[in-house]
C-alpha cells in the first residue's frame, strides 16, 4: 500500500489541477515518439510519424496524447486506490496491445520534463520527487497486471472500448484473420 | 580513414547531433554551475538511493552546500565533454578511471543524473529545450555515460 504525504499529495492535485491537458498531452507524446523513436512501434495505425513535424501535427497523436494524460488524472482523483483504478486499462496494455513496460518510464519522463518547461522555477525538487514517486507507482502497478491477470477479467466495456478503436485502425485483411472481430 | 572508422565506432552521435549539442550549450554553458548545482540537488532528492554515494558528507540534503558545490564539479566535466564531443573516450578516460576504480559509482545511476539534468535545461530553456535538442542532449548524455564506464571492467 502506498503512502503518500500531506505535502505529495498536494502537490499532485495542484500539479494536475493547473495542467492543460489539451496541451500538455500531446506535447509529452509527443516529445516520447520523436526522443524515443521506438516506441512509435506501438501506434502503426496512427498515420504518419516519418520525422518530428509530421510527429508533431498529427491529431491522433495529439487525441491520444490527450487521452493519457485524462487517464493519469483517474490515478490523482483516486491516489489510495491506483491498483483497483488501473485494473483494465493495466491488462488492456499488457495483454492486448503488448507494451513494453519500461516504455511508460519513457513517456513518464517526457511528461515530467513538459511539466518542468511549463512550470519553470516553481518546479522545485520537491515537486518533482513527488510527481516522479506518483509516476512510479503508477509505471509499478502496470508492471504488476503484466501477465498475472486473466483478460476473462477485463470488463465488457473496456473490451468495447479496446475493440471499437482497433476497428477503426485496422485494415480488412487484418480483421478477416481476428475471431475476435466477428462480434464487433 | 581508420581514425574516422574508430571515431564512428566510439559514438552513435551524428554530425548533426553534434551542431545541435554545440548549440544549445552555447546557451546553457555560461549558466552551466546553476544547472549543475540544480541536477545533483534534484538527483538526491528524487532517487534517495543516490545519498549512499556521498555519505562521506554531513549533508546530503538537496539544500546542502556541499551537493551545490559537488553538482559544479560534475557539470565543468560536462562543460569539458562537450568541447571534446569527437572523442568522448579519449578525454573522459581519466575520469573514467576515476570512477571505475575509486568511485564504483554503478553506472545506472549516469542514467538517473542525466535524466535530472534535462528536467533542469526543460525548466530553464522552455522554449530552446525541443523534442529535437532534448533528444541530442539525451543521446549525449549517453555517450558520456558509455565513455565514463569504459573502464569498468
Amino acid at each position: 500500500m502506498v503512502q503518500w504525504s500531506d505535502s505529495e499529495r498536494s502537490i499532485i492535485t495542484s500539479i494536475f489541477s493547473s495542467l492543460d491537458y489539451e496541451d500538455v498531452g500531446p506535447k509529452a507524446l509527443c516529445r516520447c515518439l520523436i526522443v524515443y523513436p521506438w516506441t512509435q512501434r506501438y501506434f502503426g495505425a496512427y498515420g504518419n510519424l516519418y520525422n518530428p513535424a509530421a510527429i508533431k501535427s498529427n491529431p491522433l497523436i495529439a487525441a491520444h496524447g490527450v487521452k493519457v494524460l485524462h487517464g493519469l488524472d483517474r490515478a490523482v482523483k483516486n491516489m489510495d486506490d491506483i491498483k483497483a483504478t488501473y485494473a483494465e486499462l493495466s491488462v488492456l496494455h499488457s495483454e492486448k496491445l503488448h507494451v513494453d513496460p519500461d516504455n511508460f518510464r519513457l513517456l513518464a519522463d517526457c511528461l515530467t520534463i513538459v511539466i518542468a518547461a511549463k512550470m519553470g522555477s516553481a518546479f522545485t525538487c520537491d515537486v518533482q520527487a513527488a510527481l516522479q514517486k506518483f509516476v512510479a507507482v503508477v509505471k509499478c502497478l502496470w508492471e504488476e497486471f503484466n501477465g498475472t491477470l486473466l483478460p476473462e477479467v477485463l470488463s465488457v466495456s473496456t473490451v468495447a472500448l479496446y475493440y471499437s478503436h482497433v476497428n477503426k485502425c485496422m485494415n480488412k485483411k487484418l480483421k478477416k484473420k481476428c475471431a475476435y472481430f466477428r462480434f464487433y | 580513414m581508420q581514425q574516422q572508422l574508430q571515431t564512428a565506432k566510439m559514438t552513435s552521435l551524428t554530425a548533426k547531433d553534434k551542431d545541435r549539442v554545440r548549440t544549445f550549450w552555447k546557451l546553457a554553458g555560461p549558466v552551466s554551475d546553476d544547472i549543475g548545482r540544480d541536477a545533483l540537488a534534484r538527483l538526491v532528492a528524487v532517487y534517495p538511493q543516490t545519498k549512499g554515494y556521498f555519505s562521506h558528507w554531513s549533508d546530503v540534503s538537496p539544500s546542502s552546500p556541499q551537493v551545490a558545490r559537488h553538482g559544479q564539479t560534475i557539470m565543468k566535466a560536462v562543460n569539458d565533454a562537450v568541447a571534446q564531443i569527437d572523442d568522448l573516450k579519449g578525454g573522459l578516460l581519466p575520469l573514467s578511471e576515476l570512477h571505475a576504480y575509486t568511485l564504483r559509482v554503478d553506472p545506472s545511476n549516469f542514467k538517473l543524473l542525466a535524466h535530472c539534468l534535462m528536467v533542469v535545461l526543460a525548466a530553464m530553456f522552455p522554449d530552446e529545450f525541443t523534442p529535437e535538442i532534448h533528444m541530442a542532449m539525451d543521446k549525449f548524455m549517453a555517450a558520456v555515460s558509455l565513455a565514463l564506464s569504459e573502464k569498468y571492467r
